[in-house]
């Protein structure tokens, strides 16, 4: 078939159409970034949608204060590499500032701490478009998401009530003080953000390879120990070989077990999972509807 | 590396609640091995919790609480599996709740178009409508599953009363490629698996013909378009001149050294360089995202389509379009609405409503001219600025426009060009 375009890159042309929409209809637009593989793979994809230009918009981080080390590492190290303006919000200056409250007991997170700061940032900088990692695969409230997700001027998502979208006409038009969410990779599957990794050697935190870490288990989850997670008393620390499927913070994110250390084995191990990647997810599973409940209020 | 280059291939199904179309795409989902454990057993325990006797696969992605609470599906629902030949995105509609809207919808970015028709109920009112749609939106597959085969005796003579009721009606479609599969979702009959009781059946299994149609065809490889999306200028020093006219090729095969003229200014020059990030190519097709450099230094703006010479497309303010409806609010003519067509925005107005189209019938209603929600009427419009365009049905991508409200925002129709 010579004029067919394979299944990584029409999704990668999808991808790269939408990010150049976002440069062409917003006027301060914004990438949401974590740390998370999605969102590197979303760097990634801006570098090759404006070659040779720079993109012309910030990296923006939402910062709880309970990321992984690793994680901030990498973020630095990445903005440097590519000469990109990083903006970060921190969570615990909400707390400071009084803005936010932090839960607390053995499951406390901070978790849902992090759309008050990212609203507060929405409206420090003006951003008018953010764009962010979430597919539509990975989660029952994400699969309803638009390319183009407009939120009102309070920052919520009414998902009963949004645009169709028709094509590939992405229509961005919206009031002073209202904003979208722009998801540029929504078709790809876990599956396709790591096959794409693997095919454009992308490097990741090494958190996303098999090493040895003090865990302990919680609920059938292998949490990281760390400062931010208290044990109970009939917790026990153990030292195994991990790795992360997906990173949030360190109080909702847990590891699989996991002998992969090349990007080769991990494409394999997802391939063989028999559970979504946010089954490790602590976040997810407070509700049925927990991630429907945040995105509302304006969560990503 | 093989499962690095795979065809994908989006569909759109269609139907209500009792029509199997659930059982059938979660039986694609599951011998596929596309629901995950946590998944099922999520669904498996909402089932449970809700009452329902069998595990209820639309709980896979009504994942709202609106949708959960009711029962129903609001809204396009995208799933995604994968075998090992092919990947797929199924756009799932509802069939009830704004059916025209998320039909349409769904159905814009589809290459195949899948449509359950009851085997003791044959074809039915809902069955043309979606039919309708497929064709309108120009689909350009439709594979026509005649389901529960079980309870009519696995009858040849069922298939073909059906299939040939199904032939008479689609003569008056604009629909190029047909199959039909006797199946029974419930049982698995021809849907990833040969049936054994129906040996009469020659042609292949659901799952096969997915895997397998020939998809190649289906973009635009003649006419070469490329829409001007963003004009990348680098404020570098090395790149001091560098002009590089970013986009997709929305049809035909663009190379290197091509004539070409920019719409609707009517510039011509040549191609000089086919970019993608930092690779230079020969050649682009659609729906390659690549930039363009011209030899000639010319304005060049988002909106600007650059076309070969030698075949171009039409430059006009009037076009004829069949529309769908989506606002409560109903269409006002002599009102000014934003319309979006590529990456080109101007305005226009409503100059005639020639006639609606009751979709279920598709009889041409030339007596009541009020275009309300999910109503489907042939407009004439009038827009302020020039736009660059084909007939849809000779390109989806260059043929398409979208209306918005100047006040609210909110789209309002989607638009097919005549």
């Amino acid at each position: 078939m010579p004029y067919q375009v394979k299944h990584l890159d029409l999704l990668e042309a999808e991808a790269i159409y939408v990010m150049r929409e976002v440069a062409s209809q917003f006027e301060r637009p914004g990438l949401l970034f974590s740390g998370g593989k999605d969102s590197i793979c979303l760097v990634h994809l801006a570098k090759k949608a404006f070659y040779p230009a720079r993109f012309p918009f910030p990296l923006v981080h939402i910062d709880t204060g309970h990321n992984f080390p690793e994680t901030i590492d990498y973020r630095d190290e990445l903005a440097k590499q590519i000469g990109a303006e990083l903006i970060v919000g921190s969570v615990q200056d909400s707390i400071n500032q009084g803005r936010a409250t932090e839960e607390t007991g053995y499951n406390a997170s901070r978790n849902k701490l992090q759309t008050i700061t990212l609203l507060d940032t929405i409206e420090q900088y003006k951003f008018d478009a953010l764009m962010g990692g979430a597919r539509r695969d990975e989660e029952k409230a994400r699969a309803k998401e638009r390319f183009f997700s407009h939120r009102d001027e309070f920052g919520q998502w009414d998902p009963k009530n949004q645009r169709p979208e028709l094509w590939m006409l992405l229509n961005g038009k919206k009031n002073p003080g209202e904003h979208f969410r722009v998801f540029p990779i929504s078709n790809w599957t876990e599956m396709d953000v790591w096959q794409y990794i693997l095919r454009e050697q992308i490097p990741l935190p090494s958190l996303y390879y098999s090493h040895k870490r003090k865990v302990f288990n919680r609920d059938g989850v292998l949490y990281a120990y760390s400062d931010f997670m208290p044990l109970k008393p009939t917790e026990q620390i153990e030292e195994m070989v991990v790795r992360f499927r997906t990173i949030g913070d360190m109080t909702c994110t847990g590891a699989v077990i996991s002998q992969a250390s090349k990007l080769e084995e991990i494409v394999k191990e997802v391939a063989a999972m028999r559970t979504t990647e946010r089954g490790t997810r602590a976040d997810d599973k407070r509700s049925e509807t927990a991630m429907e409940d945040r995105k509302k209020e304006g969560y990503f | 590396m093989s499962y690095l280059d795979m065809d994908l291939l989006r569909f759109t199904t269609a139907g209500s609640v009792d029509d199997g179309k659930s059982t059938l795409i979660g039986r694609l989902l599951y011998d596929s091995k596309s629901i995950f454990e946590d998944q099922w057993n999520a669904i498996e325990d909402a089932s449970k919790r809700r009452g329902e006797g069998y595990v209820n696969l639309a709980l896979l992605t009504d994942g709202l609480k609106a949708e959960r609470e009711q029962g129903i599906t609001i809204d396009v629902a995208y799933r995604y599996f994968a075998t090992p030949k092919r990947k797929f995105i199924i756009a799932d509609t509802p069939g009830h709740i704004q059916y025209t809207r998320n039909m349409v919808t769904g159905a814009s970015t589809a290459n195949l178009a899948l449509i359950l028709i009851d085997a003791r109920k044959g074809v039915v009112e809902q069955t043309r409508r979606h039919s309708f749609i497929a064709s309108l939106l120009g689909i350009p597959h439709l594979v026509i599953c005649i389901n529960k085969m079980d309870l009519v005796d696995y009858a040849e003579t069922v298939f073909e009363r059906i299939k040939d009721s199904y032939t008479e009606f689609a003569a008056k479609l604009n629909v190029k490629d047909i199959h039909f599969i006797p199946i029974s979702a419930l049982n698995g009959d021809n849907v990833v698996s040969r049936s054994e009781h129906m040996p009469w059946y020659k042609g292949s299994t659901l799952m096969y013909l997915l895997e397998t149609i020939h998809i190649a065809g289906d973009e635009n490889l003649i006419d070469a378009r490329f829409s001007v999306q963003h004009v990348i200028r680098p404020m570098q020093h090395e790149y001091h001149d560098y002009r590089g006219y970013a986009g997709t090729v929305a049809g035909g095969v663009l190379r290197v050294n091509d004539e070409v003229t920019v719409l609707p200014g009517g510039f011509s020059s040549k191609i000089a360089h086919i970019e993608f990030a930092d690779k230079q190519l020969p050649e682009a097709f659609p729906p390659m995202s690549v930039t363009l450099r011209l030899q000639d230094q010319i304005d060049i703006s988002r909106g600007d389509m650059i076309v070969r010479s030698a075949n171009q497309p039409r430059v006009v303010q009037d076009i004829d379009i069949m529309c769908c409806w989506f606002n409560p609010k109903n269409m006002q003519p002599n009102t000014k609405y934003v319309i979006r067509h590529t990456t080109r925005e101007t305005k226009c107005m409503v100059k005639e409503v020639y006639y609606k189209v009751d979709i279920n019938t598709m009889h041409r209603n030339r007596e009541d001219l009020t275009v309300g929600m999910n109503d489907i009427a042939k407009l004439k419009l009038r827009t302020v600025q020039p736009l660059v365009v084909d007939a849809y049905s000779r390109n989806r991508h260059t043929g398409a426009i979208i209306l918005i409200d100047e006040s609210t925002n909110e789209t309002l129709a989607a638009g097919m060009i005549l």
